[in-house]
């Protein structure tokens, strides 16, 4: 089973992520028994097979989070992938599922997901991180919750702080 | 200057926790080579040829005085007693070791520095006027701008890993000194028919391998809206910049490839969703800022002082150091003055920790404890009372910071080069002090008067050498070092990119082609004050073509390219 940091804290997590390999199609790659969470294709592909399942989608980084505007509201998870944590892409499309379309679930960071962006991720309205299966310990993992406030109040405004710096103290001059 | 309050020493207390711990667990082997390499980069860490080399900040060039004293110890207790002043204004030290690094930037905390976002994938540091505050061309002060966005864009989470580093300029003169149209976003302070302060947004500018002089994306931004407006432009840029191809994925190769209209609709497509939003700017918070950067106290004093006067008169080298390096300054009786770092025998650039901790003395017995460091990688005096630059240019010029060269053919514009970095292709500073040495006749240089020789040892144009009146470029042919050769390239308001004149030459010919380039000059100027660069856009390149290769001709080898 899978370790998670979901609203703080490490967890056990049985959500399967489903991935496209090489020879995989979105119409025929297996769909295991149990939760899980799907690329956008096979969602797209296969909704009603679906249908009435404890799902959830992924997006990649070039993908639009406007693809899942009408299904949001009935998706328990929506997934953000990083295939680097180099990669910031999935950063825009947390903040876009959070603020332009208002999702309130659970948004999951996969793929290359490392403790040291922990900070700007949470930041961004993902709230649950996965790290790659074997990236830390699970003593990495307990002590890794650390970094979740590296910065404890940054100045910009974002998910998790609606309001610029300026906005939320009074600074004196 | 802007001074801290808890927040922003909050902050950078955070920072250097944060990668003390980053340091400790690569030093521990739980974090890999390629995982900890972007973040000691937005640290300011570099790996170079012989040793890391670590970039600090300084914000928009302002420096306090304190902080030039701490910049000193780092150099003599982390370094080898000397740093370098770079091109964006910031200074770097060539050997200081990994492991200190978390120490040297604790330090740097102490007196409200940091090495934050100097490198990597982010946005950098905020350039600006060099003397803004001070100039008589001033329209809009600009430093309180920078600081709202240096505020906006440190540990900015959703922009902390874009494809390719983001450089904004701010410009507040009716002459930009800022280079804005070279820079990924470029920002013009201006007002509108009612007086109203706002922005003319430059996008896509930037030297580097592919040279592009921005685009305007927005004639006037209002400056409530000038954060959330960069907020959209980073987003647009952040999904949608090439990130499959590191050499196309600047900012200017997404506003070529999609045309600067199509990506101006959609930023303002973006902007459309959270243009009045929180990230509206206040007046209390700007004048909050601003209140940082009011005048000081400035004595009432007559706008020529008679005894600077009578020196200039008497003291022809005084006087030869004051014709260049000093400025006329907005408030009666008070100069700008700028000590070059250029000399023969020395760096582009580099000022050893002595220098340093004059400059800093110097800094508060006649300049209200202030400096700014140039994009010419010089240092600057702001606000020097006229009755004090005798005893101020006497104590400059023995230590070594008084070359009346500001403007001229010697204040060589120059990367470290393949002394020190690991991406150049050939050497810059052994370039730059040969033709310093050529040109060490002060009356010729004179004569020859304003010229920008700009030297970049590799593409990445650090030295921004497409910019240079002359520009010289180091480029590798089968392991050796060659130099491209390049002019009518210009800054400012008519910003241009120098055209090459042809083959590329050896480093030990470029003495005589900077030569054979300047005597064309003489020989085609139309009077003494035309310009260097006016004689090229006059002429074209052409009759210095014909002069520097026709008078190579018997020799032996140029390469091609």
């Amino acid at each position: 089973m899978a370790k998670l940091i979901r609203n703080g804290r490490v967890e056990d997590d049985a959500r399967i992520v489903v991935t496209l390999n090489e020879g995989d199609t979105p119409e025929a790659v297996a769909l295991p028994a149990g939760a899980l969470l799907v690329p956008l294709a096979v969602w797209q592909a296969r909704r009603d097979e679906l249908a009435g399942r404890d799902v959830g989608v992924w997006l990649a980084g070039d993908e639009d989070p406007a693809a899942l505007a009408d299904d949001l509201a009935s998706l328990p998870v929506v997934g953000v992938h990083f295939p680097a944590f180099t990669d910031g892409r999935g950063s825009s499309i947390a903040v876009l599922l959070r603020s332009r379309y208002g999702y309130s679930g659970e948004v999951r960071a996969i793929g290359d997901v490392l403790r040291d962006q922990f900070n700007y991720y949470t930041r961004c309205g993902i709230n649950a991180l996965q790290p790659a299966e074997g990236r830390y310990t699970g003593a990495q993992l307990e002590a890794a919750v650390a970094s979740l406030t590296d910065f404890s109040l940054p100045y910009q405004a974002s998910v998790q702080d609606p309001e610029p710096l300026f906005r939320r103290v009074a600074r004196a001059a | 200057m802007y001074r801290y309050d808890e927040y922003d020493q909050r902050l950078v207390d955070e920072r250097v926790a944060q990668f003390a711990d980053q340091t400790r667990r690569y030093l521990a082997g739980e974090l890999t080579e390629d995982e900890y390499r972007p973040l000691r980069l937005q640290n300011g860490l570099y790996t170079q040829r012989y040793a890391p080399m670590l970039r600090v900040a300084v914000p928009y060039g302002l420096l306090a005085s304190r902080q030039l004293r701490m910049l000193a110890h780092i150099a003599r207790t982390y370094d080898r007693g000397y740093g370098h002043l770079t091109t964006r204004q910031n200074m770097q030290f060539n050997w200081p070791e990994i492991k200190d690094v978390p120490e040297i930037l604790a330090q740097l905390a102490t007196v409200e520095m940091h090495a934050i976002q100097t490198s990597g994938n982010c946005i950098r540091n905020i350039t600006s006027d060099p003397f803004a505050g001070v100039a008589g061309d001033e329209i809009i002060d600009p430093r309180p701008w920078c600081e709202v966005l240096r505020q906006w864009s440190t540990f900015h989470p959703e922009f902390a890993f874009l494809p390719r580093k983001f450089k904004f300029a701010v410009n507040g003169a009716e002459h930009d000194r800022a280079v804005i149209q070279a820079h990924d976003i470029g920002l013009d302070l201006k007002r509108d028919a009612a007086g109203n302060v706002g922005f003319r947004v430059l996008v896509g500018g930037g030297l580097g391998r592919t040279p592009i002089i921005g685009e305007e994306i927005a004639a006037f931004v209002p400056w409530q809206h000038i954060v959330s407006y960069c907020e959209a432009i980073l987003r647009v840029y952040n999904r949608f910049g090439r990130r499959d191809n590191k050499y196309k994925a600047r900012i200017k190769i997404l506003v070529k490839a999609m045309g600067v209209d199509a990506f101006r609709e959609q930023v303002e497509t973006e902007w459309a969703h959270f243009k009045d939003g929180p990230l509206t700017l206040s007046e209390a918070e700007v004048a909050r800022v601003a209140a940082h950067f009011v005048d000081p106290a400035y004595e009432a004093l007559p706008a020529e002082d008679a005894g600077y006067q009578a020196l200039l008169r008497e003291n022809k080298a005084f006087a030869a150091w004051a014709k260049r390096n000093v400025r006329a300054h907005k408030q009666p009786g008070y100069a700008i003055v700028t000590l070059s770092t250029k000399h023969k025998d020395v760096a582009p650039g580099d000022i050893t920790a002595e220098q340093m901790d004059h400059a800093a003395d110097w800094a508060d017995r006649y300049s209200f404890g202030e400096l700014r460091v140039t994009h010419e990688q010089n240092l600057v005096l702001a606000d020097v009372q006229q009755s004090d630059l005798f005893s101020l240019w006497s104590e400059a010029r023995d230590a070594g910071l008084a070359s009346p060269n500001i403007g001229l053919l010697t204040d060589i514009i120059a990367c470290p080069g393949g002394d020190f970095c690991a991406l150049a292709n050939a050497k810059s500073i052994p370039i730059a002090n040969a033709i310093q040495q050529r040109f060490d006749d002060l009356d010729y240089l004179y004569e020859i008067g304003d010229i920008e020789i700009n030297i970049s040892g590799c593409m990445n144009a650090c030295g921004h050498h497409h910019v240079g009146h002359i520009g010289v470029l180091g480029v590798d042919k089968n392991g050796e070092e060659w130099y491209q050769v390049t002019i009518g390239g210009s800054q400012g308001n008519d910003t241009s990119l120098g055209k090459v004149i042809g083959p590329s030459f050896a480093a030990a010919d470029m003495p005589d082609v900077i030569s054979k380039l300047i005597e064309t000059y003489l020989a085609e100027r139309l009077e003494d004050d035309e310009r260097f660069i006016e004689t090229v856009r006059r002429v074209g390149i052409e009759p210095f073509k014909a002069n520097v290769y026709g008078a190579r001709e018997a020799q032996r080898k140029v390469a091609n390219g």
